[in-house]
């Protein structure tokens, strides 16, 4: 049998698009080290970071199967009320002070849900079970909705200007991950995991909701679930501190202030700096060393999550996805459960997003719900995912650092521009349309920042119309 | 019966007026969703924006009124004042399709020709709305901007103290203890709302451009094949739900007040209102609007006061009666999405199905 012509390529494969395209990225956060400081630097690539690991989510969602999520925004936002409700500590003033009725309220609930489970369950599909369960959700949500009239002024009662919830379960103090080397390491990837977990069981139920149905009701239910999961975390003062945030969470490694004071990390500045650093050295120092840290554990948990991402798209399964997102019908046609499929999809891509979330909380240490706004944590992650690339996992990284170096950047930018614009040189005369009108020349340099908004829309529709592939194609294994 | 009256009373004043007029906003808001839906296929994102930059145009141009008019603002006829944003509305009209329009032209154009899914069209959409989103922050800013003009004195048609004091002096109705106020912009505001509609009704109906329209929505193969303009109901169908989406912001504004952000809110009920009521049709887009509002606004209702009224002596409520804090409006729009789906996924009056 003849072997088919091996293609020669001129240059070795390491110099191919994506590997350029990531030297440029890293390249322009070294040049942001150098003229902005590397401390600036390292915070921007920890948000891309972040980022990248949601558009991963995405991208699983909308590059393998063409699922549209809308609601990217509440996943995160349920990853991060999961990091805090893991690592802060109980107060158990709290929970001692609402005693008999919190644990009522909870139970009242679980006996709810486990009842109208059980009744889906138990009786077949009928006139009566539709009334069956009706009742019992509306007896159920009456009597959980009274004992939470009765436990939450309590809670809320109890030290309101420092605590004022129930706090969390304190994971970083479990006597059991203290006998370990590096605990708090395990139980930050235990907040990691159960924030995905959460996020994918909210996603689980929107996906059973939508996702048989024959129109693409997802994008909007996804929209919806997410305003709501905000709302709830605004309002829930006794879960979730609500508009009062959340900010002094422990948190996996130690903190710049700490790490001052350790005898290690004072001979090595002295190694790097001579004998003679001054305090401003020390502190930029330490703040740089734990920014490093945080960028290692979260490449950590990013190449794990990319490597099964990658692996699951270069398999039957991945294959499968790309037939049903290609082609329902003939999909169908070869028997493959399409609503299945989707849902697994979505439940993953979900779960995905969650961790990041998760994420977010930790390095932030604080949780703020106003900060989740849904052009910020759902479309401008959508942006960085058809930038990058549909499909492309290599793409998605890749659109997330540099849309979000450019948002970053932007309002800087925005603001110089607007100054600019109004300012005729640097005596403070106004330009001529203008027209010596101060109130017009606040109210533009106050809205400059706005016009990164308009950056991203322009980006968007400008990749869609005329690169719909995006920076980094998708590459189907087997095909050139 | 005389309690029973009185919580009646106080039932109208606080849950029925406000939830008919905002019933009225979201109609409008959903009809021209659903015309969207059913011209183009799509479910348009930046339908909240449309509303933020329609509002924002009409204000700049209420402002530019008032700096030209002075003290002539607001007009009014005999005892009817009108708010100057009703009359900004106009220009603001006329700006507003512009942007459309020219956003069809360069942006969805070449999709339609395309032909993508409806989920790309979703996709594009929203870079739409981050555009537009942009422009009206950077038109007017991020903060609250009052849209009507009335003085505090003018802006009731009767007032609830006013009703009271009537019914006290009164010698038959002495026994009414709750009042009743309705303001000049809820009353605007459902007169408006009935007019688009009847002529949109009457457009959609009677005019050979709405017929044609009717067509192209129920079948577009059929409607292209007896030589129907494909580009002018595309443009016609932007610029009547880009109208509706300014009058409908316009009228939320004067209720409340305009800020950009709320108005992206409003994207979930409006959406929720238009399936709900079966998508691609405007009867149901205004049941869906009206049923949205009511749910909102009575599942939100304290009602420890009718309670009260109609409770036997002894039996009173000393805390509040609301099986839903006012905070989850938005979450009421979505579960009745969520129900709807469940029990009749093509909504209420039977629409299509993309």
């Amino acid at each position: 049998m003849q072997s088919l012509p091996v293609k020669k390529t001129v240059f070795p494969t390491i110099f191919n698009r994506t590997s350029l395209s990531y030297f440029l990225v890293i390249a322009l956060l070294a040049v942001f080290g150098f003229t902005q400081g590397w401390n600036y630097s390292l915070s921007i690539a920890l948000m891309c970071l972040i980022s990248a690991l949601m558009t991963l989510g995405v991208n699983i969602q909308w590059g393998y199967a063409g699922l549209f999520n809308a609601g990217v925004m509440g996943f995160a936002a349920l990853g991060g009320i999961v990091a805090v409700l893991l690592s802060h500590e109980p107060v158990i003033e709290a929970w001692s002070a609402s005693q008999p009725w919190i644990w009522s309220f909870l139970f009242s609930i679980l006996v709810s849900v486990l009842l109208g489970y059980a009744v889906l369950k138990l009786i077949p599909k009928s006139r009566a079970r539709y009334w069956t369960i009706t009742a019992v959700s509306i007896v159920g949500f009456l009597v959980s909705r009274w004992l939470y009239f009765q436990a939450t002024p309590l809670i809320e009662a109890v030290n309101p200007a420092g605590t004022g919830f129930l706090g969390g379960l304190g994971v970083y103090d479990w006597a059991i991950f203290k006998m370990l080397p590096g605990w708090k390491i395990v139980g930050s990837f235990i907040v990691f995991l159960l924030g995905g977990g959460v996020a994918a069981a909210a996603a689980y139920v929107i996906g059973r909701l939508t996702l048989g149905l024959k129109s693409d009701y997802l994008a909007i239910a996804t929209l919806g679930i997410s305003e709501v999961i905000v709302f709830f975390l605004k309002n829930e003062e006794w879960l979730t501190r609500g508009v009062k945030n959340v900010v002094t969470l422990p948190r996996p490694l130690d903190q710049p202030v700490d790490l001052i004071r350790t005898d290690g990390f004072q001979s090595l500045v002295g190694g790097w700096f001579g004998p003679n650093y001054s305090e401003e050295q020390l502190r930029s120092a330490a703040s740089l060393v734990v920014k490093l840290e945080y960028a290692g554990l979260f490449v950590v948990v990013i190449v794990a999550i990319f490597v099964l991402a990658q692996r699951a798209l270069n398999s039957p399964w991945g294959r499968m996805m790309r037939a049903i997102r290609d082609n329902e019908v003939s999909a169908e046609a070869m028997g493959k459960d399409i609503v299945g499929r989707r849902l697994t999809v979505f439940v993953l891509g979900s779960a995905v997003v969650g961790v990041a979330g998760a994420m977010l909380t930790t390095l932030a240490g604080q949780f703020t719900p106003n900060e989740y706004v849904p052009l910020r944590f759902t479309f401008l992650i959508w942006v960085m995912v058809i930038l990058g690339g549909t499909g492309n996992n290599f793409g998605s990284i890749l659109g997330a650092f540099v849309v979000w170096m450019a948002w970053v950047q932007a309002e800087p930018f925005g603001n110089w521009l607007m100054n600019t614009l109004v300012y005729a040189g640097s005596s403070g005369e106004y330009r001529w349309f203008i027209g010596g009108n101060a109130d017009l020349a606040q109210h533009l340099i106050e809205v400059a920042p706005q016009m990164r908004l308009m950056l991203m829309g322009i980006v968007l529709l400008m990749v869609l119309r005329y690169s719909p592939a995006g920076v980094l194609p998708e590459r189907v294994p087997g095909r050139a | 019966m005389e309690n029973v009256l009185n919580a009646l009373i106080w039932l109208t004043n606080f849950s029925l007026i406000p939830a008919i007029t905002y019933g009225s906003q979201l109609a409008l808001g959903a009809l021209g969703i659903t015309l969207v839906f059913s011209i183009l296929r799509f479910g348009n994102f930046a339908h909240g924006e449309t509303m933020s930059i329609g509002t924002a145009f009409t204000i700049l141009f209420m402002w530019l009124l008032i700096w030209l008019g002075g003290d002539l603002f607001p007009l009014s006829i005999g005892p009817i004042p009108i708010p100057t944003a009703l009359l900004a509305l106009f220009p603001a009209v006329a700006c507003t399709a512009a942007i459309v329009f020219l956003t069809d032209v360069f942006v969805y154009k070449h999709y339609r020709k395309k032909r993508v899914s409806p989920t790309m069209m979703a996709m594009v959409s929203v870079g739409v709305m981050f555009a537009y989103a942009g422009f009206v922050r950077v038109l007017i800013g991020v903060e609250e901007r009052v849209v009507s003009d009335l003085d505090r004195a003018d802006r009731f048609i009767f007032k609830a103290t006013e009703l009271k004091r009537w019914a006290r002096d009164t010698e038959n109705f002495s026994w009414i203890k709750e009042g009743v106020s309705l303001q000049w912009n809820q009353a605007y505001t459902v007169v408006l709302a009935a007019i688009l509609v009847i002529l949109l009704f009457w457009f959609l109906n009677k005019t050979r451009t709405g017929k044609s329209m009717r067509a192209f929505s129920d079948n577009e193969d059929l409607a292209l094949l007896s030589g129907i303009n494909p580009n002018k109901v595309v443009v016609i169908a932007w610029i009547i739900s880009a109208t509706l989406a300014l009058a409908s912001g316009v009228l939320f504004g004067l209720d409340k007040s305009f800020k950009p952000y709320t108005y992206f809110q409003l994207l979930l009920p409006m959406f929720a209102a238009a399936i709900v009521g079966g998508i691609g049709q405007p009867f149901g887009a205004i049941a869906g609007g009206y049923l949205i509002a009511f749910s909102e606004i009575f599942l939100t209702t304290n009602a420890k006061k009718i309670w009260n009224y109609v409770a036997p002596d002894g039996w009173e409520a000393a805390s509040n009666l609301q099986l839903l804090s006012t905070n989850y409006k938005l979450a009421v729009s979505f579960i009745i999405l969520v129900l709807v789906l469940l029990f009749r996924p093509n909504g209420i009056f039977k629409g299509r199905v993309i």
